[in-house]
């Protein structure tokens, strides 16, 4: 912990709502305790605003600890900001130094359309969810939990794909605004595990179907969505729902 | 007077439910389309309730504050959930996590409820697992499970430190399921503003779309609330921004009985407050206390930094004081002694204002590879906020507010006293007492949700002749009307205060007053010091913007609102309450060794709270806790 505080310049999209053209808006911001998460430092310029007169900026975010995937703003041109591994709730303001300037845009995709300043429109995200992104089990229908026995390595390797937060940076930043990772992630997860194995050719046509619907873009392999993923989202998915939409399209009835 | 009638079943307790499910009525399969059914909150009680529901063919109208159902608060959750499996041959049984449930929670629990929570612990785990949830398993596939605090068998079943967002994922996409097969209609971004009744039972909500500010009614046959609890009357606390009490306290205002108010629980190891603009407090799960010790120095006023302090004048008080549980004693009585220690000059860190957590000792058994996998994200997490390496340092944890046992009260059947509005989850009283147990608030919302409400709500459908109404009758336009009216005033103050400021001062008073330890002169302050504030509060806030769009301060002001009527029942049921029981401790009622001293020949029963009208003291009714199998005891955990 440290006491030091610091300087900014805010360059911020601000936006009416979906139907008027946004701008850029500059907000200068004095003594920001270096302690103070991004958030906590938009907070306080809000507080500013409205003592002033002024709109606050409307900014999505709840749980403020990294995990509901609420949070949504794109900082330099970073989702999500600058450090790897991590949501705009969880980034300090000691990784900025005194004097930046700091531009915060909304998460920019076709299918995110902007509801006001950084708010955007995400629910195309749950929308491919219910094209396929679930197994299809009924409550009351299971069999012991233990009856089951799961490899440590596929039960580890589909958690590693399931701790995707549904937050859509990697559709932020993407060039073609792709949802790849984020559908690959939830045929990972539950491809591999035998529970999920059951429907996976359904899974991943219903879900790619829906994601080409919601006009996401193509994949290119570029790789920005895994360095953008605040949950370390491998590329690896990607690969694995390929060949998996591959075999799926070749066996398909 | 409110009749509060348990509706607990007959018979010997463990078959008290099978019976109960027997002679409760069914509903046809081919009926069950014609009866609609509204769910408001989609964490894992809300998600589960409406996936089970559609599933056996209701039709159903989901709704959720957020911009997707998947953001419930659930989704934050670490640790784990409880089961009776018994996998790990440990002496666990359904009967011992209803023992512990029931002593957890220090007696002020129903006994017919915990132990119907209990018995249904282990389909969850079942259900859970064949949705696809990625629990821990060990090298041979099978389900691994850990410890938690206020047990002494392993009985945890966990994913990561992520165990609250695996679970609710499953809920979640189990109902995307039924979104995308039409039979629930989802409705984001919409926050409940009112409770509609229609000849005194519940017949829908009017919400209002986030969005574009749009005034909506919705009506159904049936309301279940899945609203989550209401910790963030105190501003800071480990909820979620959007965490209110808005939903319940407006079912309260029509006729619903809110149960011990004052039950909230203050949980041991967060991370500490660090500066005034701080907008929230991390948790830090209790599961870390697994290997984790905590410990202050024994020396008032110590400024060595931790390493250079020897063992000899470290204090591992919670080791010492319970040798039996040790870092594993329960969260209310673990919280209790951090304060302690503060409060006697011991603490650390910059405020002093906190206490130990150390993993040296388990990084030197098990290797820091070990640690990691167990705990990674948590230590990331911590390291993120503190810029301190807890695998070198360790972490700095303080209590801070966390849930609320407290909330509406709900039968048997989880219908509160309004008929037809059920409470599911945080947002009901029902199952955890005067203190929650790590890991249970997980399996109650899921047991209320997949387990009991589709069974229940069946047997109210049948049983009452609801006449057919749609949104023109006039109890909807009443309450549009009124919520309507509400906004317009609210955006026409114009004062000079901003919510958060007014949210903060009520914080503070809340956790002066009616926070960890309290007090009958301080409660009393809190009773005249809200309603200034809330007076305050309609006078001077200011709301920017128009009430038909996106407007952020709008919506926290009405939570705000709501709050400053809520904290005062808290307080006013803290005072009543004049004994120490779980999370409650008043500073008049303690044993010798600052243990809290319960009351059961006064206090043994549930404070039922009832609305009677703006500006009149509210009534209490009691619901008298019967005990036919657990003998009261004094709780000791040493």
């Amino acid at each position: 912990m440290s006491d030091k505080s610091i300087n900014l310049t805010l360059k911020i999209w601000r936006q009416k709502n979906a139907n008027e053209i946004g701008h850029f808006e500059t907000h200068p911001v004095k003594d920001i305790s270096t302690d103070m998460s991004f958030l906590e430092m938009f907070d306080l310029l809000n507080l500013h605003i409205i003592k002033a007169g002024g709109v606050p900026i409307a900014f999505d975010s709840d749980c403020r600890e990294g995990i509901c995937g609420m949070c949504s703003m794109t900082i330099n041109g970073n989702p999500h900001g600058p450090d790897r591994e991590t949501a705009t709730c969880q980034l300090h303001m000691r990784r900025f130094s005194d004097g930046d300037t700091i531009v915060v845009e909304p998460f920019r995709a076709k299918a995110f359309p902007v509801l006001k300043d950084l708010c955007t429109d995400r629910s195309s995200l749950d929308r491919m969810i219910a094209a396929g992104g679930f197994v299809s089990v009924n409550t009351g229908s299971a069999q012991d939990g233990n009856a089951l026995p799961v490899p440590k390595q596929d039960s580890d390797l589909a958690m590693d794909a399931a701790a995707c937060i549904g937050c859509g940076a990697c559709v932020a930043a993407c060039k073609n605004a792709s949802a790849m990772l984020f559908v690959s992630a939830k045929v990972s997860h539950l491809g591999l595990l035998p529970q999920g194995a059951v429907e996976k050719e359904r899974r991943v046509l219903n879900m790619v179907a829906q994601m080409d619907k919601e006009k996401f873009g193509s994949c290119t392999n570029t790789g920005a969505c895994e360095a953008a993923c605040p949950k370390a989202i491998k590329m690896e998915n990607i690969a694995r729902m390929n060949r998996g939409f591959f075999s799926a399209s070749l066996t398909r009835r | 007077m409110l009749k509060l009638d348990s509706k607990i079943p007959g018979g010997p307790l463990e078959q008290k439910w099978e019976t109960h499910k027997f002679q409760m009525k069914l509903v046809n399969p081919a009926n069950k389309r014609k009866y609609s059914v509204i769910v408001v909150g989609t964490g894992l009680a809300g998600a589960s309730a409406s996936a089970s529901l559609a599933e056996l063919g209701y039709e159903v109208k989901t709704f959720t504050i957020h911009d997707s159902p998947r953001r419930a608060h659930s989704i934050a959750a670490q640790g784990g959930i409880n089961a009776a499996k018994n996998y790990t041959n440990d002496g666990d049984s359904v009967y011992r996590l209803f023992y512990d449930t029931i002593k957890g929670g220090d007696f002020r629990a129903r006994e017919a409820n915990v132990y119907r929570l209990a018995e249904v612990s282990n389909s969850i785990i079942d259900q859970c697992v064949a949705q696809g949830v990625p629990f821990a398993r060990d090298y041979g596939g099978l389900l691994d499970n850990r410890s938690f605090g206020g047990s002494q068998v392993s009985r945890t079943f966990y994913a990561r430190g992520q165990t609250g967002q695996q679970l609710l994922i499953g809920a979640y996409q189990a109902m995307m399921r039924q979104v995308g097969l039409g039979t629930i209609k989802l409705f984001n971004r919409r926050e409940m503003l009112d409770l509609v009744t229609v000849d005194g039972a519940a017949r829908g909500i009017i919400t209002r779309n986030l969005v574009t500010g749009a005034i909506e009614s919705h009506v159904a046959d049936a309301v279940i609330l899945a609203t989550g609890g209401y910790g963030n009357v105190f501003f800071l606390s480990t909820n979620a921004k959007a965490c209110n009490g808005t939903a319940v306290w407006k079912a309260y205002k029509k006729g619903a009985g809110f149960g011990n108010p004052c039950f909230t629980q203050i949980h041991p190891t967060c991370i500490p407050v660090s500066g005034h603009y701080q907008s929230k407090l991390t948790l830090m799960s209790e599961s870390l206390r697994n290997d984790g010790r905590v410990w202050v120095p024994k020396k008032v006023g110590e400024t060595r930094p931790p390493a250079e302090i020897p063992e000899e004048d470290r204090d591992y008080y919670l080791e010492r004081v319970y040798p039996s549980f040790g870092n594993l004693a329960p969260r209310d009585v673990s919280s209790r002694q951090a304060k302690f220690a503060c409060d006697a000059g011991r603490g650390v860190g910059q405020s002093k204002m906190a206490v130990y957590l150390d993993f040296k000792d388990a990084i030197k058994r098990l290797g820091k590879a070990k640690i990691e996998e167990r705990y990674g994200n948590l230590f990331q997490m911590y390291e993120k906020i503190t810029d301190e390496n807890p695998y070198e340092v360790p972490m700095r944890i303080f209590p801070a507010v966390h849930y609320t046992m407290g909330g509406l009260w709900v039968d048997y059947n989880l219908m509160s006293t309004v008929p037809g509005l059920h409470v599911l989850g945080e947002a009901n009283f029902s199952d955890h007492g005067a203190n929650r147990l790590g890991a249970s608030a997980l399996m109650q919302g899921l047991a209320d949700g997949y387990f009991v409400i589709p069974y229940t709500i069946g047997d109210y459908l049948v049983g009452n002749k609801l006449p057919k109404i749609d949104a023109s009758h006039e109890a909807f336009r009443a309450a549009e009307a009124e919520a309507k009216a509400r906004t317009q005033k609210l955006l026409s103050i114009k004062g000079s205060q901003t919510v958060d400021e007014m949210h903060m001062k009520l914080g503070k008073l809340m956790w002066d007053h009616v926070g960890m330890s309290r007090n009958e002169a301080g409660l009393k302050k809190a009773l005249i010091e809200i309603p200034k504030l809330r007076d305050q509060f309609w006078q001077d806030i200011r709301i920017p913007g128009e009430g038909m769009e996106l407007n952020q301060e709008l919506e926290k002001a009405g939570r705000v609102a709501d709050f400053l009527e809520l904290g005062e029942l808290m307080a006013h049921d803290a005072l009543h309450r004049t004994e120490s029981c779980g999370g409650h401790f008043r500073e008049e009622s303690q044993t010798e060794d600052n243990e809290a001293k319960r009351d059961d020949e006064n206090f043994a029963y549930a404070g039922v709270w009832e609305y009677k009208g703006q500006g009149k003291a509210p009534e209490l009714n009691k619901e008298q806790l019967v005990f036919e199998r657990i003998h009261l005891a004094t709780r000791s955990y040493k």
